[in-house]
């Protein structure tokens, strides 16, 4: 195409513009640098004329870069003569005309400033997800209690249905995962043991490594993964629909109606694969230990010497509070989507983020009690 | 189907000269439902066509069909003269650069704002300086009719009738030829809704468009379509202006164009 758009001659100071072929969208990027060089010409010229005559089309694009000409001949102190503009583009021109008038204030940008704000605002943001989750907490409490003096409004349907989500269901990978974990560890116990001749310790480590630590946290952070995602993303989207504000304008505690059921369903079902998951994981090791030339007498003979009773309590006792702290921790994101989708998404993954974040703190905070009152 | 035939007497009344969209024959549905079953229409350059139907009666299939979001599974739609099915890729972008879309809830995207909203199709369509897409993105808002100051907000921060005009703003953003409107008034109150119909009158003398809206809207009906298509038994049983509609005897018609709601219309 080598139509100009725009002819631009400028003599005895006077500058002709003759506008020419289609002044759209298309060819908008061109027309822009032609009509910014005329703009610069107009400041030496008396006067300025456009002839649009020779104009094909003219759509919203064009028709703005007319006007941006027209005032920037204009802001230089002369005046631009439009001429034989096609009738029916007098009221895109007008509309145009009016269009762009209000100054938009550019936002104020400061990268220090900027930097310094997010930092705040990351601070306060933790402070306040501390005090949401220690709330929602102080929240589920009440329902709970609230449950107990009244037994028959406890949703156990719900508690059911979602105990067969986050449990039974959950049953196939966490076998999975925590058997190939026992098979990994003892093997890396056995390949580095051997060199002292002390392979049968193996058996102590990975009983005490998987009952006390192993299996809880490992199954408590795929289930944040797995049920603490969907958890947020199903009260997330919830919310967005105004799903929640219904319940509530029908007399119901969204609390009790959503929240205690899957909260109840996690607090039950992790320390049941908590022990599934350990129980794979035990043989997971012996399976490998007897490849690398252990019997399974020995191996069980040497377990049984190994652990303790307290071993095994010491890993169940925190399941329930590692389910507590997903399922609050979910609610608590899940209640805080916003109206778009990416604030499902951001909550989703602050859910998980945050719940084995907790989980390992808590894991810490056990293995301190545990060892002061000796267990 | 007695009462299909007297309405309609002439099998081509829903032929124009030189339509911008032409629709024949076509079939369309989902899952195992046939929702449209022989549907002919045509859009004449520059008109305002409102698509009319009982709820459910596929009214957005059909635009969702004929802007290609729905399979067809017979029949043809020419849009500007090609069937945008049998183009090729390339050719399908630039054909889908000449309309635009306002869906029911906006579809505005969440995550953007209201200024990069308008801008997307100008920033993946064209090659265009920052400051003309600001100034441009703003142009639109205010043909819309709204202030420069909901630039940088986003979609969750804007009121219903807000969303449907940015909204518009984007459908506008690349100066389509074609604009589809599904329910553009929907939700909206009786003054908005008026307000939302002279603009759309306004913009399609000011623009040249042609406008494709599927509504509910007695109101819109009256005040800006230059022909009405109903919608029933799968089929558009009768294409015309309103003086067609208010004269038509089929009982899905006289219902809806003189039933109790309309003539209240008219007294008031």
């Amino acid at each position: 195409m080598s139509d100009a758009l725009l002819d631009i001659s400028l003599k005895d100071g006077r500058l002709a513009l003759a506008a020419s072929g289609a002044w759209t969208a298309e060819r908008a990027g061109d027309l822009e640098r032609r009509i910014d060089s005329a703009a610069k010409r107009a400041r030496s010229a008396t006067t300025v004329e456009i002839r649009m005559g020779g104009v094909e089309r003219l759509d919203t694009f064009g028709a703005w870069l007319l006007e941006r000409l027209v005032r920037a001949v204009a802001s230089a102190g002369r005046e631009a003569q439009v001429v034989d503009l096609p009738e029916r583009y007098r009221d895109l021109l007008e509309e145009a005309h009016r269009a762009n008038r209000t100054a938009v204030s550019a936002p104020r940008t400061n990268p220090l400033g900027d930097a310094l704000e997010t930092l705040g605002r990351g601070t306060v943001g933790i402070l306040r997800d501390l005090v949401l989750i220690v709330q929602m907490f102080g929240e589920v409490a009440v329902a709970l209690l609230r449950v107990l003096v009244r037994p028959w409004t406890f949703r156990f349907t719900s508690t059911v249905h979602h105990l067969d989500r986050v449990g039974w269901r959950a049953v196939p990978v966490i076998l999975l995962m925590t058997f190939l974990l026992g098979c990994i560890i003892a093997q890396q116990g056995i390949f580095h043991f051997r060199r002292f001749g002390v392979e049968v310790y193996v058996v102590d480590m990975v009983g005490i490594l998987v009952l006390r630590e192993i299996g809880v946290l490992m199954t408590a952070i795929m289930i944040a993964g797995r049920s603490g995602s969907a958890y947020t993303a199903e009260l997330g989207s919830m919310k967005m629909r105004e799903e929640i504000d219904a319940l509530r304008t029908m007399g119901f505690d969204p609390l009790e109606v959503l929240v205690l059921p899957r909260l109840v369903a996690l607090v039950i079902a992790l320390p049941a694969l908590a022990f599934v998951g350990s129980m794979a994981a035990l043989y997971g090791a012996g399976l490998v230990c007897q490849l690398y030339g252990m019997s399974p007498e020995v191996f069980l003979a040497r377990l049984k010497d190994a652990i303790s009773l307290d071993d095994f309590l010491v890993g169940m006792i925190k399941a329930p509070f590692m389910a507590l702290v997903i399922g609050v921790v979910a609610s608590v994101e899940g209640l805080q989507v916003k109206g778009s989708a990416e604030s499902l998404g951001l909550n989703t993954t602050a859910s998980v983020v945050k719940a084995i974040f907790l989980m390992i703190g808590l894991d810490g905070a056990f293995a301190i009690f545990f060892a002061s009152i000796g267990m | 189907m007695d009462a299909i035939r007297t309405v309609t007497p002439r099998a081509a009344a829903f032929e124009v000269e030189d339509p911008i969209i032409r629709v024949r024959d076509l079939v369309s549905g989902f899952g195992t439902t046939t929702v449209l079953d022989g549907v002919s229409l045509d859009v004449a350059r520059g008109e305002i066509l409102g698509c009319v139907g009982a709820s459910g009666i596929g009214k957005s299939v059909m635009l969702r069909t004929i802007v290609g979001l729905l399979p067809r599974r017979a029949g043809t739609i020419t849009v500007f003269g090609a069937d945008p099915a049998r183009l090729g890729a390339r050719a399908r972008r630039a054909l889908e650069r000449r309309w635009g879309v306002l869906f029911q809830h906006g579809a505005l995207f969440s995550s953007l704002t209201v200024r990069q909203n308008v801008q997307f199709p100008m920033r993946e369509h064209l090659r265009l300086s920052r400051r003309l897409m600001d100034e441009v993105a703003v142009a639109k808002l205010e043909m819309v009719g709204l202030s420069a100051d909901v630039c940088e907000k986003t979609p969750s921060e804007l009121s219903g009738g807000m969303i449907k005009r940015v909204a518009l703003a984007r459908a506008l953003a690349l100066d389509p030829e074609i604009v589809f409107l599904d329910e553009p008034t929907s939700g909206l109150d009786p003054i908005g809704a008026a307000e939302f119909d002279s603009l759309i009158k306004t913009l399609q003398r000011t623009l040249g468009l042609t406008v494709f809206m599927v509504t509910h809207d007695l109101d819109s009906l009256h005040a800006v379509c230059d022909r009405i298509a109903v919608l029933a038994d799968r089929q558009v049983i009768t294409v015309g202006t309103m003086a067609t509609m208010l004269a038509s005897e089929h009982p899905w018609v006289r219902a809806y164009f003189r039933g109790t709601r309309s003539r209240a219309r008219r007294v008031a």
